[in-house]
């Protein structure tokens, strides 16, 4: 780790000026990914803009009638948040699947959105990789890839973004608020991550000097047909293989509305509005949720066999694209699935 | 008829302590912090922080290591490499400790060749700890990369049978009868090759040494993460040339082990190769990363042929391993004895190789060799069953062994077949339906039962220890040996409580020094036996001096009795035929006027024994999974482990450790596993977060039996020792019950989800 400064900022439109006034300069959210980069010496700024004290904690109602969720708010309070339990349930549960209670406890939810891949060869500085030193190549493509990606990859880097709650945010449809040197803007949350395509140094379209200020939700939160279907290798502090967000409006046996998302499969959450539109109209099935997966999957790559190597994610997203959608249509999900509730404890 | 018999009134001793549950004496150091490891004891001046720098690549040369650059940082002390760390001892002995296999050890910093990735290649010292880190991270090191192979299936070709050399490895045994043809003409048969690959120790505590230079000559004290100070220090004295009064070695608590302490660390090294040169204090800890960077649970391959006659009695027993090793060394490990020590067949074949890849050497890991071997032949054992037609359980007993075939020897005691019995009676195993895929539990989950059997050496090593009566009363008993978080502290305040009859307050054990009289690494499960053996030695010296002194006293009513006329209670040395004839002990040292009564007392094998005898340890673990079959997950919903392990001290840290060793093998069979790339020659996932050992979340309910043996062969105090037997039988009765839930036999571990799709 090098030595860097460091300045608090009390305002949004300090904390950017601050930024860009500095080279090398970077956000510091919660610190519980950017510290541990900085540990590895894999991000070496030499400046970091505190964001810890600016009031963009709150969670508030939006007029139209949905909810803003503060970039500072931390992963933790936006889980518990009374509104966000009630009317995104489906938001809440994905937070609490990820990381851990001391982790969601400082992290932040515009750290969140910007977290970095967990690739292993991202995270050793002994190791091609194109993300990290953009040209060095991609080792991912043939060496161990159990974390990585089967669709939307490019032969420059097959890297996965990480987050659960992200996942929801893709289904939800959330859009997201940012200000930068020249101003305010919104991003729809489908362009705020990108593929990796021959840059994959870059995870996102955000310019820069830009801060996350806060995330907006519509006011659909699908709380009567939702579920977070997380497999991971261990109960929890485990990242997704795969994982299916879907928020589902339903009368009777019919889908009216579907939204789904997948984590642990691309380089940003993966939305196929091609295959969500496949289940509108329709009366849900095992038939119906079959052909939705395979649709999802049809052009997915895999990147080598066994059980080090990905192109068991195919397999294994298809089955929890089925097995998600009938959670949501039956409501049948227990809080973490992964976790087996011992009836005698 | 029933009769009455009035039971005496139960006076409870306060010093009757062996084989009660006693908390910890160490627990509320651990819990309040007060506990100090390695990294954090204080110097006596100021200290300064070394930062091991690792190789990138598995094989080539360093041609140039610019340390002018780091060395121009203000702050920086030094940077040690192989250009400028000083020749010391020139013989591989000197690098050999105690429990290293045959070959010739690393030697850090000595060469510029690499032979493994993750070699440390230099070490840059700083005032700071950050600074150190920072220096190391611009250190510029140019490489001469040269073509490694890590691949052990591409040198199968060039396996080697394991050579002798390492203390404790036992070859394969020798072959009986005619394996072929028994096999060839046999009913019913299974084969099968079993993987796993390799694995890390992971404990807590990062391996760390801090030396705290005295100023005195070349006098040191080196706090070291270890399994054995006085491993660690014959090492150090070796390879420095220092006497043991200039190199103390203390090691009071260490935050884990399971095997990755036993061989001194390279970080030790070079804390005290820098202190000795900058002749200062220095700290040196790895990182997380770097604890992927020394020895291994070894990649091994196995093969078993099993075949049977119509009744179910084993014909044909055939077990196979290959193993790799390092370029530099040959670490083994006992990976196919055992299938001949659990099952009698009149033909076997046994077999175990090596093949050398550009890795670091491999090293003990929790149930060494054992759990390696175990996971195949009780898949093995449990396929045969069903194709003999026989319950698994069933197929066990009915092939037990009441004498070990590979020795042909009887084994001092062996209540395996009372596991058996106990285990399958608390499971509830009566209820099972043999057929696979048969059971499913009310949310349509498929439910498998398994079982398997394990087998440990019950094994006895050379151990010291000195016992000190001061005048107050109180028993301060040393020995060298370590805790790595078995409870040894506990363990042996009991025993030394036990023996000379004193409560549990008024005695003190310490450990870890080596100032204090020798004992082996913790290691083998023979910590308890070996070290009790020799605390009780002690003890039972100082109880003798101590009848000899209540013998003097005026009317002393145990005049002329010898020492085994006597008992230790309660305070008091009483006669055996007249409890009232007692002295209490302070008295006697009152009346002595001694300002302490201290003794030496040792332990060891018993070589006579140990020719007529075989001693082990066994367990009989049974396992509920339940297995989602669309998406491959796997719940290891109910475990009973039961264990005859001799006599056991402290039914508290007893099961501790079998809970333990449950995990540990639960963890074997569903998660752990080092990915190693090829083609960087690196193993990449090096942390916590993708090196995947169980939460909370993933242990249910595990039940714990003893089914206690007397045995006062195997060990003097009849104690066989735990720390490794909880772990086997644990990943095959998990394969063995996943097959019984699916149908699909998983023979390569992890049993990740995707091989189950
Ligand atoms: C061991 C471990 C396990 C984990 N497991 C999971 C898991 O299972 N699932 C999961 O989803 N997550 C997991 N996480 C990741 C965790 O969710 C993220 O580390 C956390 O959300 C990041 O938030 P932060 O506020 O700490 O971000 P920081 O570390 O402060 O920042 C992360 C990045 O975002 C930038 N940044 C921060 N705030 C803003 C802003 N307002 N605007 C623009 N840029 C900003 C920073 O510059 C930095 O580049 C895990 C993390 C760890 C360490
Ligand atoms: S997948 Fe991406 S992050 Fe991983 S090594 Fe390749 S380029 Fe780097």
């Amino acid at each position: 780790m090098n030595s860097f400064t460091l300045t608090q900022a009390t305002a949004a439109d300090e904390a950017v000026r601050d930024l860009t006034s500095h080279d090398g300069a970077a956000y510091l959210g919660g610190g519980t990914n950017l510290v541990d980069l900085m540990k590895y010496n894999l991000e070496r700024p030499t400046h970091l803009t505190s964001l810890g004290l600016l009031p963009l904690t709150d969670i508030t109602s939006l007029p139209d009638g949905g909810l803003r969720l503060g970039a500072l708010a931390t992963n933790a309070d936006t889980a518990w948040h009374p509104e966000v339990e009630k009317r995104y349930p489906l938001l809440s549960q994905t937070i609490l699947a990820g990381a851990t209670p001391q982790l969601r406890n400082v992290a932040t939810n515009g750290g969140n959105l910007n977290q970095r891949t967990r690739c292993y060869y991202f995270y050793d500085l002994a190791t091609p990789c194109n993300k990290r030193e953009p040209g060095t190549g991609c080792s991912a493509l043939t060496g161990p890839n159990r974390v990585c990606g089967v669709l939307g990859t490019s032969e420059s880097c097959i890297a996965t973004q990480p987050s659960d709650m992200c996942v929801a945010l893709a289904a939800l449809e959330a859009v997201v608020r940012v200000q930068g040197p020249d101003g305010e803007r919104t991003i729809q949350f489908d362009d705020y991550h990108r593929l990796p395509g021959d840059h994959p140094e870059k995870d996102n379209t955000l310019k820069p000097g830009e801060l996350v200020v806060s995330i907006d939700l519509p006011e659909e939160g699908y709380a009567d047909h939702f579920t977070y279907l997380k497999l991971r290798d261990r109960s929890s502090y485990a990242f997704a293989l795969v994982s299916v967000a879907v928020g589902l409006k339903m009368s009777g046996n019919t889908i009216e509305k579907a939204r789904f998302a997948l984590g642990g499969v691309a380089h940003k959450p993966w939305r196929d509005q091609e295959a969500e539109k496949m289940l509108e109209g329709q009366t849900a099935s095992p038939d119906l949720f079959r052909q939705v997966a395979a649709k999802v999957f049809a052009e997915a790559k895999g990147y080598g066999e066994g059980s080090l190597h990905n192109s068991f994610k195919i397999e294994l997203g298809k089955r929890a694209i089925v097995r998600a959608l009938k959670q949501a249509t039956e409501m049948s999900q227990v809080v973490n699935p992964n976790v087996f509730l011992n009836s005698n404890p | 008829m029933s009769q009455t018999i009035a039971t005496p009134p139960t006076v409870r001793l306060d010093s009757d302590v062996i084989g009660k549950p006693i908390n910890r004496t160490d627990g509320p150091a651990k819990v309040s912090g007060a506990a100090k490891y390695a990294a954090e004891f204080g110097v006596t001046g100021p200290l300064w922080y070394g930062y091991i720098v690792s190789s990138p690549v598995a094989k080539g040369k360093i041609t140039k290591i610019h340390a002018d650059e780091v060395l121009a940082i203000p702050g920086v002390q030094q940077v040690f490499s192989h250009e400028n760390v000083p020749s010391f001892a020139w013989f591989d002995r000197a690098y050999k400790d105690d429990v290293a296999p045959g070959g010739s050890p690393f030697r850090p910093l000595h060469e510029p060749e690499i032979m493994f990735n993750q070699q440390p290649v230099a070490l840059v010292v700083a005032e700071t700890f950050e600074l150190a880190r920072y220096a190391a991270s611009v250190l510029r090191i140019e490489y001469d990369v040269e073509k490694h192979n890590t691949d052990l299936d591409s040198v199968i070709g060039e396996a080697f049978d394991a050579p002798k050399g390492k203390t404790g490895f036992v070859p394969p045994p020798k072959p009986k009868g005619d394996m072929n043809k028994a096999f060839a003409e046999a009913p019913h048969k299974v084969a099968g090759e079993y993987i796993h690959r390799a694995q890390h120790h992971n404990p807590m505590e990062m391996f760390a040494t801090t030396v705290d230079w005295l100023g005195d000559g070349k006098k040191m004290k080196i706090y070291d993460k270890t399994q054995g100070a006085p491993n660690v220090q014959q090492y150090i004295a070796k390879i420095f040339g220092l006497s043991t009064n200039e190199a103390r070695v203390i090691s009071k608590f260490t935050g884990g082990g399971f095997g990755s302490g036993l061989r001194p660390q390279y970080q030790v090294f070079l804390a005290v190769m820098a202190a000795l040169e900058l002749e200062h204090s220095v700290r040196v800890v790895m990182t997380r990363t770097q604890m992927f960077s020394f020895g291994h649970r070894p990649h091994t391959l196995q093969k078993l042929r099993i075949a049977s006659d119509d009744q179910g009695h084993i014909q044909a027993l055939e077990h196979k391993a290959l193993a790799e090793t390092s370029q530099f060394e040959n670490a083994t490990e006992t990976v196919v004895n055992w299938t001949g020590i659990l099952y009698n067949s009149p033909n076997t074949n046994f077999d175990y190789q090596l093949s050398k890849i550009d890795v670091y050497t491999p090293l003990d890991m929790r149930a060494p060799g054992a759990a390696t071997g175990n996971f195949a032949s009780e898949s093995a054992i449990d396929e045969m069953s069903y194709k003999a037609g026989k319950d698994p359980l069933d197929f066990r007993l009915l092939n037990y062994t009441y004498s070990d075939p590979t020795e042909n020897k009887p084994f001092t005691s062996k209540r395996l077949d009372d596991c058996y019995h106990e285990g399958a009676a608390r499971f509830g195993w009566d209820q099972r339906n043999p057929e696979p895929r048969s059971m499913r539990d009310e949310k349509g989950m498929l439910v498998g039962w398994g079982v398997a059997a394990g087998c440990w050496d019950a094994s006895m090593q050379k151990a010291a220890a000195k016992a000190v009566l001061s005048a107050d009363g109180h028993l301060t008993v040393n020995s060298a040996t370590n805790d790595q978080g078995a409870g040894t502290y506990v363990i042996m305040t009991q025993m030394a409580a036990q023996t000379l009859g004193l409560p549990m307050k008024q005695v003190t054990f310490n450990l870890g020094d080596t100032n204090m009289p020798a004992a082996p690494v913790q290691g083998g499960s023979w910590t308890a036996n070996s070290v009790g053996a020799a605390v009780k030695d002690a003890c039972q010296e100082v109880g003798k001096k101590l009848l000899k002194l209540a013998q003097k006293m005026d009317d002393s009513p145990l005049a002329g009795a010898d020492f085994e006329d006597v008992q230790f209670v309660d305070g008091h040395i009483r006669a055996n035929e007249d409890i009232t004839r007692s002295v209490a002990i302070e008295d006697i040292l009152a009346a002595s006027g001694e300002e302490k009564i201290e003794a030496d007392g040792k332990a060891g094998p018993n070589p006579i024994n140990q020719l007529k005898y075989s001693m082990h340890s066994h367990n009989a673990v049974f396992v509920e999974v339940k297995v989602d079959e669309d998406l491959g997950t796997i719940h290891v919903t109910r475990v009973v482990n039961a264990v005859a392990a001799g006599r056991i001290m402290n039914p508290k840290t007893a099961r501790s450790q079998v809970l333990g060793g449950t995990v540990w093998g639960l963890s074997m069979a569903m998660m752990e596993e080092t990915y190693l790339n090829n083609e960087l020659g690196r193993y990449m996932n090096h942390n916590y977060a993708e090196y995947h050992i169980p939460v909370n979340a993933d242990i249910h309910k595990i039940d714990v039996i003893f089914v206690e043996e007397e045995d006062d062969i195997a060990s003097p105090i009849g104690v066989k020792g735990v720390g490794e037997i909880g772990m086997l039988g644990v990943a095959a009765a998990i394969a063995n019950a996943v097959y019984h839930a699916t149908g699909k036999r998983v023979r390569e571990l992890p049993l990740t989800s995707d091989k189950l799709l």
